[in-house]
């Protein structure tokens, strides 16, 4: 090694240090920017009893006798005597510490209704996130290396399909045809154990499943067709690296960073799709039993899964953003030129 | 590194192609090429943009892009390349033959690490399976191509510089020490001074290793500078090869006598540059006649019957020119006749009633979370009526900056601007009626004409408006006013009708000269006006350039990073360097004598041909 003279070069790089520290400083802004958006949407949450028609206390007694004793314990227990803001302190604090009050059918606790429909939406959710996320990589993945070929464009098709059809649309079809005339797949209830749940939730996570899933297959053969097309993908396949690795280390890796951009909506769209699939296959889920609560104006268990939606999406929000900046480095730095 | 020499034994070159033809669909690229290499040599490709060199590199590695398909016979080493199922190549790539990409800044995976681009060559190996022995090889590898500096092994692309990422790109490229490299333009988009070095690496490199190296390049003295033989490329053919030292002395093919004359040279200042008319045609275009036809000056009815074949003249000299042992005379006495100097008659140094002087210039821009960035601190200078003077730095020197603050589109931080006598440092602050009048003393030309072109208007109305701002304009814009600004410029009146999107980059740039000079400027700062043309092209730009000078006795501040260009255009230089004036002179003194540390690092950069350069 003799004559190198690497001057420019060394100079010319600007000094930043390990990526450690700023990964921890973004992580928690960002969770400071997420505690006020919750407190928000907490206060909305709170303001439902005083904002629906009519007195508070009847809104909260619902159906029960209304007894001076029952009257007198909701007051107590609402702090209806307080001022507005005084009423939220403590009705936030009991949030805080699991207390959601109760319903107004039948007395349980709203924390114990939503526990036990709980199980049936994650099970759902996580099953068509799942098939959003593999099956719709994988087409798309498969179009882009495939492009211009019959397979390209029948994926493509499916794809258009996907997203003019609504979930629930979709689900009656899927119920009518897997269900009620070739059998394969029951159609209504959610099974019990693992295997059987799987074997309900079938039809239904696939109804979930198919319009969110077109935008993924869109979104990852459009990137996938444009990184295969980069310079870097080509110098990778100049210098003889195995298709493979070209594959997971490049191509798919580069053109995730889009589908994870698009990965927080997909997950809020499948759990807000989660309401139509639950009532179109009669699935004792959260979603069935908010649209039960509105019907009832059940306001107690309204503001419970209301809660609960606001911050799962603020938290899938947050998440997205934060393996966002895990995959993609130049986030985390900012651009060092232009 | 010695293995590579092991290898080699065989009789034969290294590389043989024979008969590529390369064609998008139905459309030929090129027509069928025949390259050799043979081991230890190094080759250059010569062309314009778009003539093919690329794609006939991609070629050769096999990695086309979808929907580009080649014919014809790739053998390296006995191996026939085009016959092989791609998980062959697959091993013959990276390891045998390998290849570097035209732009520096998209080759490296933008996700990881800059080390690990060579660390993944290396896991195949049984010696490096533990990660340790990798790293040290990676260190080994960055040393090999003058990277010492441990941190950029962990560095991301993007953090590095574009000669940063070119020398791992290159230490990438030769993990697995393949005997020949191909190099698509690796200095091309760098800036002057890392141009030189990573040209000096390459060489080193390639000497070190014994390797076959195939240069692509569009600077034909770069390829005399470096390469043993050379390969003229023009839409798509060949139009001559021989061994670098005797096409220099002697080129054949009246293409390669147009390039070398039309490339500026350094050491001189010619009294005008031979520009080839036209622009370069597309391959198709040209499939059953010289492509250079419509371009050359001897072309004749014979060249148009079909395609000149490359015959030999003697072993190691080819050209496509069918007419050249009738030429041959003219040819040699147009390149002596080039080369004689004009000598130039420089100004007495004096500075009273200099049309735009700055004086104690400083801007600073507000970086990065509050940083002051200082583009430019403390620069004074002065331009003469008529003068024509350069403005010579790298990129972000500070050159572009102090263009803009000429001509009112930045506002200094501190410091004076006065043209023709008016205060002009700051535009808000101006009289409208002094606005006015520096607006019309001082133009500005920019690198990109596209983006100063309104794609909706035509030239005719681009032109049109800019006559209606001109000084003392009662009347609209007569068809005959446009006509004669058109004229000004080389161009026919017929180009008013024209939209900017269907003009070539240098009618474009005519255009806005035009449209410079609508308003009767005394003055044109161009920012790099002829950097992102062709060669062919920037020298017929280049003698609009000058010849308007002498009619219209106007003032030029040339700002460019090309030495090669100053010194065909401007007397007086300024050599500006992290925003401060570090030499100013002469153009004949500075380039010739450079005194700046600075100064003498971009004149040591310019590639200079064998002939001019002592042995
Ligand atoms: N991917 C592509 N698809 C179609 N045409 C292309 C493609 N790449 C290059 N070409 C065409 O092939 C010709 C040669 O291009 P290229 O090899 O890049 O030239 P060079 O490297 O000499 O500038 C040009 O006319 C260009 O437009
Ligand atoms: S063949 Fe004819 S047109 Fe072509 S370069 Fe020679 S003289 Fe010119
Ligand atoms: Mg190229």
């Amino acid at each position: 090694m003799h004559g190198a003279t690497p001057s420019t070069g060394s100079t010319a790089i600007s000094g930043r240090s390990g990526d450690g520290p700023s990964l921890v400083i973004f992580v928690t802004r960002r969770v400071a920017i997420t505690i006020p958006l919750l407190l928000l949407i907490s206060f909305g949450v709170f303001a439902l009893v005083h904002i629906a028609p009519g007195d508070p206390v009847r809104s909260l007694l619902g159906a029960r006798a209304s007894d001076p004793a029952t009257l007198a314990a909701i007051r107590a227990r609402y702090h209806l005597e307080d001022p507005f803001l005084v009423q939220y302190g403590y009705w936030l604090w009991q949030v805080i510490r699991g207390d959601l009050g109760v319903s107004i059918q039948g007395n349980r606790a709203v924390t114990s209704i939503i526990a036990d429909r709980l199980g049936v939406t994650i099970f759902l959710s996580l099953m068509s996130t799942t098939l959003v996320l593999g099956l719709g990589i994988l087409l798309g993945a498969v179009a882009a290396f495939r492009r211009g070929t019959r397979l390209d464009r029948a994926i493509v098709m499916f794809g258009v399909f996907g997203i003019s059809s609504p979930a629930f649309v979709t689900g009656i079809f899927l119920l009518y045809l897997f269900g009620v005339l070739l059998h394969w797949f029951p159609i209504f209830g959610p099974g019990r154990g693992f295997l059987d749940r799987a074997w309900h939730l079938t039809l239904p996570a696939f109804a979930l499943a198919i319009s969110v899933m077109a935008i993924v297959v869109k979104i990852t053969r459009a990137a996938m067709i444009e990184e295969l097309d980069r310079d870097y993908v080509t110098f990778a396949r100049a210098r003889g690296l195995s298709s493979r690795r070209i594959l997971f280390a490049y191509v798919l890796r580069n053109s995730l960073i889009p589908v994870v951009t698009a990965a927080g909506l997909v997950v809020v769209g499948i759990v807000a799709g989660a309401i139509y699939v639950e009532v179109t296959f009669s699935l004792p889920g959260l979603g069935a039993l908010t649209v039960d609560a509105i019907q009832k104006r059940d306001i107690p268990t309204i503001q419970g899964t209301t809660l609960l939606f606001s911050a799962f999406v603020l938290l899938v929000n947050l998440a997205v953003d934060v393996i966002y900046t895990v995959i993609d480095p130049r986030i985390r730095f900012g651009r060092v030129e232009s | 590194m010695n293995a590579v020499v092991g290898r080699a034994g065989q009789e034969g070159p290294l590389l043989k192609v024979e008969g590529l033809a390369i064609s998008d669909g139905a459309v030929p690229i090129t027509t069928p090429l025949n390259i050799v290499v043979e081991r230890g040599e190094t080759i250059a490709i010569v062309g314009e943009s778009g003539s093919g060199k690329s794609l006939t590199a991609r070629a050769i590695a096999g990695i086309l892009p979808p929907g580009i398909n080649a014919t014809g016979a790739v053998t390296l080493d006995g191996v026939p390349l085009m016959r092989l199922a791609e998980s062959e190549l697959r091993k013959i790539r990276g390891s045998r033959m390998s290849m570097l990409m035209q732009d520096p800044f998209t080759m490296l995976n933008p996700l990881m690490r800059s080390g690990d681009h060579i660390d993944e060559m290396l896991r195949d190996r049984p010696e490096f399976a533990s990660r340790f022995a990798r790293a040290d090889e990676v260190k080994r590898r960055l040393a090999e191509v003058g990277i010492v500096d441990e941190d950029v092994a962990r560095r991301m692309p993007f953090q590095l510089s574009g000669g940063m990422c070119q020398r791992v790109a290159l230490a990438a490229a030769l993990a697995r020490d393949p005997e020949l490299l191909i190099a698509d333009e690796p200095s091309t988009a760098l800036d002057v001074t890392t141009q030189a070095e990573i040209i000096k690496l390459l060489r080193r490199v390639q000497r070190e290793r014994h390797m076959s190296l195939i240069l692509i390049t569009h600077n034909l003295r770069l390829a005399f500078s470096i390469c043993q033989r050379v390969y003229v490329l023009y839409a798509g053919s060949m139009l001559e090869v021989g061994d670098a030292a005797a096409v220099e002395r002697q080129p054949f093919h009246p293409y390669t006598l147009g390039l070398l004359l039309s490339e500026p040279p350094v050491d001189i200042r010619v009294p005008r540059l031979v520009a080839i008319r036209g622009s370069v045609p597309r391959a198709a275009d040209v499939l059953d006649s010289c492509g250079f036809a419509d371009r050359c000056d001897w072309a004749k009815q014979i060249c148009r019957t079909g395609k000149p074949p490359l015959t030999a003249l003697d072993a190691s000299r080819f050209t496509a020119c069918i007419r050249q042992d009738e030429i041959q005379g003219e040819l040699d006495a147009l390149r002596t006749a080039a080369l004689s100097a004009a000598p130039m008659t420089p100004r007495r140094g004096e500075t009273a009633g200099a049309l735009v002087r700055v004086h104690g210039l400083v801007k600073t821009f507000v970086g990065e979370r509050g940083r002051p960035i200082c583009a430019i601190k403390d620069v004074s200078l002065h331009i003469m009526p008529g003068e024509s003077v350069g403005l010579v730095g790298e990129s972000g020197s500070g050159k572009t900056t102090l263009g803009r603050c000429l001509v009112g589109l930045e506002t200094p931080t501190a410091g004076d601007i006065h043209v023709n006598g008016i205060a002009a440092a700051d535009f808000d602050a101006m009289a409208k009626a002094d606005r006015v009048r520096v607006r019309r003393t001082i133009q500005m030309i920019f690198q990109d004409p596209f983006s100063t072109l309104n794609p909706r208007h035509s030239v005719g109305q681009a032109l049109g408006e800019a006559l209606g701002a001109s000084a003392g304009a009662t009347s609209p814009a007569t068809a005959e006013r446009i006509a004669s600004l058109l004229a000004k410029v080389g161009l026919s009146a017929a180009y008013a009708t024209r939209r900017p999107a269907s003009l070539s980059g240098g009618e474009r740039q005519r255009v806005a000269i035009a449209r410079a000079l609508a308003v009767k400027p005394a003055i044109l700062v161009c920012d790099e006006p002829v950097s992102a043309l062709d060669l062919s092209v920037q020298a017929q730009v280049l003698n609009l350039f000058r010849h308007l000078q002498v009619e219209h006795e106007l003032s030029y501040l040339f700002i460019t990073h090309d030495l090669a260009v100053v010194r065909q255009i401007t007397e007086r230089i300024y050599v500006l360097y992290l925003g401060e004036i570090v030499e100013e002179g002469p153009t004949e003194r500075v380039i010739g004598n450079p005194q700046h540390p600075y100064t003498r690092r971009l004149v040591a950069s310019i590639p200079r041909s064998a002939i001019q350069r002592a042995p």
